[in-house]
């Protein structure tokens, strides 16, 4: 059973920075998790408590039934890939992954039968003799994998594994290291993984769910999916997405027939009765409505769809070759627009009186001051 | 081409003529003052000099007792003060690099002093310290009833007094050069040794000292060529005294060249000194990259 708990788990530094305010946080057995969030967020911090690297301030760790507050990281059944790889230089491939094996006091035949399994694996047998500076960065990351591999860890811990490599290397390797925790789970290998990223791109494509972390407390824990169709706050909504969501304060002004939100002067969306139904308290004070890139399509400069279609200028047309970004304003209010129509190739930079349809069934409500999704609760 | 040639020499010549007037004619004339007898008459009367071939150079080897005495003495200062001043800087730039050990600033100044001190100030202070009737040493030492040897006039110790000394003044520079090395070694590669299970002494033998070996190699052959030019110390502990039990190669030469006037002579203990230097270090570079 290799699953981690976290219960109230803070962080203070001596200086009284408290880094982790109190995190709880369940990760099942065999699952991917990712943590991600801004620089500061504390999710190194956090894996590196979980490894033992760090120490808690408060709280308890558990990996399995285990509270593992108080082991050295080498009695929690961890092992862990870092950043810069952290291989040791003076090793070949080989020493490297049969160094932690070697301390172990493993026999011999048993440490060279896990090291040539890994390497097999991880398709770098024929680097076992080389030293690292003789490596490439991707290939050196595969050692540091395997390093942590033949340690048959209870969790593998995984601390921006991908930041160093240039972007290709970094697509291979996210698919690597994804078939890699299926094939680990295949071979009856427990394989929880806990994965450190920055980069959203990583955290949606390899995890079965995502952490998402800010100043040191939890933003929302769930399913790729679910983080992005329905984020719980305002922060989620932002950092999750590429373009990020359009976020801006608008006015809840309540009609006959429903509500209306007012972005600016004689600018307002009429909410679709799904989405009205929230805001029936919130009649004349300021909201954040959050509507993503690829909800807003061009239409034709004549549809006057009332309470949905808006006219605004363009103010740069992203042209990213299957789809293109169009950042555009509303009396003042910038805005982006995703799409794959080809009306937007003939867009020009300036134009003005295009209109835009808000797909406002889509569309996310947040209260300003909680900043928490209105429509989730 | 010729143009570029006059302005090459030109923009060369300061660093040509300083290295010509300070290395290359002295180097010169010693290789050439070895071959030949040459004495203080020689000053005056360049006619006395008389070339001999390689009569210095076999009586250095097979036949000078003192010079035999002299290598022995710097052979057991090397072999002793340069294991100790290696392990003894490290183990100190370990111990300030520390995150335990408060002031570490202060601790640097203080280990880095002995090394911009003047050496002869230095020794002359020491000679006080370790004055077998009067020094601040043996009155210590008497404090809790031990009676100190003479330090420097004892046959025995006083070889281990000079490497006290050199062991010493070397600590400092050195241990500036491993807190160097040490703040290189990256904390995640310690701690990647700290998850496989690796004791602190394990990372420290395994991990640790083996990525300053570049570090290392330097040091040991600053050190080594340091120490077999050993010279001010006994020169200035000891004279060389007792019984030329602290001798070294290089007073053997100062002797040799300024108390006896023979240039030649001394000239090609110079050059032996020279190729031993020159031997030794490549030995320990090429056991360094055999090494790694």
């Amino acid at each position: 059973m290799a699953t981690v708990e976290l219960k109230q788990v803070t962080k203070e530094y001596p200086n009284g920075y408290k880094a982790v305010h109190g995190i709880d946080l369940q990760i099942r057995d065999g699952e991917f998790m990712v943590f991600v969030g801004p620089s500061g967020c504390a999710k190194s911090t956090t894996l590196r408590m979980i490894a033992g690297l760090e120490e808690i301030s408060g709280g308890e760790i558990y990996i399995g039934n285990r509270m593992i507050n108080n082991l050295p990281p080498k009695d929690r059944g961890i092992a862990m890939v870092f950043q810069n790889y952290a291989l040791y230089p003076h090793m070949s491939v080989y020493e490297n992954m049969a160094f932690g094996l070697k301390v172990a006091k493993l026999p011999k035949a048993e440490i060279d039968k896990r090291v040539r399994e890994a390497a097999e694996k991880l398709e770098i047998t024929e680097l076992l003799h080389k030293k690292p500076k003789e490596m490439s960065g991707g290939q050196r990351q595969r050692v540091a994998v395997g390093r942590a591999i033949v340690r048959k860890p209870d969790v593998f811990l995984f601390d921006e594994p991908l930041s160093n490599l240039d972007a290709k290397l970094r697509v291979s390797m996210r698919i690597r290291i994804t078939q890699l925790h299926k094939e680990l789970q295949a071979a009856g290998q427990t394989a929880t993984m806990i994965y450190v990223t920055h980069d959203q791109v990583e955290a949606m494509t390899m995890g079965d769910r995502i952490c998402i972390l800010n100043y040191g407390k939890i933003m929302q824990v769930d399913t790729p999916l679910n983080v992005y169709n329905y984020p719980q706050n305002k922060f989620v909504a932002g950092f999750i997405g590429s373009p990020a969501m359009n976020l801006i304060q608008v006015r809840v002004i309540k009609t006959n027939g429903g509500v209306n939100l007012r972005l600016a002067d004689e600018l307002e969306l009429t909410l679709p009765p799904a989405k009205a139904q929230y805001l029936l308290d919130y009649d004349g004070k300021t909201i954040w409505f959050g509507i993503r890139p690829e909800h807003i399509s061009l239409v034709n400069a004549d549809d006057n769809t009332t309470g949905s279609t808006i006219h605004g200028a363009v103010e740069i047309v992203e042209q990213m070759g299957n789809e293109s970004y169009i950042h555009f304003s509303l009396n003042g209010v910038s805005l982006v627009a995703r799409t794959a129509q080809f009306g937007s190739q003939t867009l020009q930079q300036g134009q003005d009186r295009v209109a835009f349809r808000f797909l406002l069934e889509h569309c996310h409500l947040f209260d300003l001051d909680t900043e928490e999704n209105i429509g989730l609760k | 081409m010729k143009t570029n040639l006059r302005s090459l020499l030109f923009f060369l010549s300061p660093a040509l003529i300083l290295l010509s007037v300070f290395l290359l004619i002295p180097i010169g004339a010693a290789v050439y003052m070895s071959f030949n007898k040459i004495g203080v008459e020689a000053l005056i009367d360049p006619q006395t000099i008389s070339f001999v071939g390689i009569t210095n150079y076999t009586q250095i080897i097979f036949h000078d007792e003192l010079f035999r005495k002299a290598l022995l003495n710097t052979v057991i200062v090397l072999v002793i003060a340069m294991p100790l001043t290696v392990a003894l800087s490290l183990s100190l730039a370990v111990l300030i690099n520390s995150k335990l050990t408060k002031f570490s600033s202060l601790f640097r100044v203080g280990f880095y002093l002995p090394a911009i001190s003047n050496t002869i100030a230095v020794a002359l202070v020491w000679k006080w310290l370790l004055n077998g009737d009067y020094g601040l040493i043996n009155y210590l030492l008497s404090l809790v009833g031990i009676n100190g040897p003479q330090w420097l006039t004892n046959e025995h110790t006083a070889i281990f007094t000079i490497i006290m000394l050199v062991v010493w003044k070397g600590i400092g520079p050195n241990t500036i050069l491993y807190m160097a090395a040490l703040s290189s070694v990256p904390d995640s590669v310690k701690e990647a040794a700290e998850i496989d299970g690796a004791s602190a002494w394990q990372r420290f033998i395994k991990i640790t000292v083996p990525m300053l070996a570049p570090t290392t190699t330097y040091i040991s052959i600053m050190l080594l060529i340091g120490y077999l030019q050993l010279f001010e110390e006994p020169f200035m502990l000891t004279g060389g005294g007792p019984v030329n039990s602290t001798t070294s190669i290089v007073m053997l030469i100062y002797n040799e060249a300024f108390k006896y006037f023979n240039f030649g002579y001394a000239s090609a203990i110079s050059m032996v000194l020279f190729f031993i230097i020159f031997a030794v270090s490549l030995i320990r570079i090429k056991l360094t990259k055999l090494g790694s």
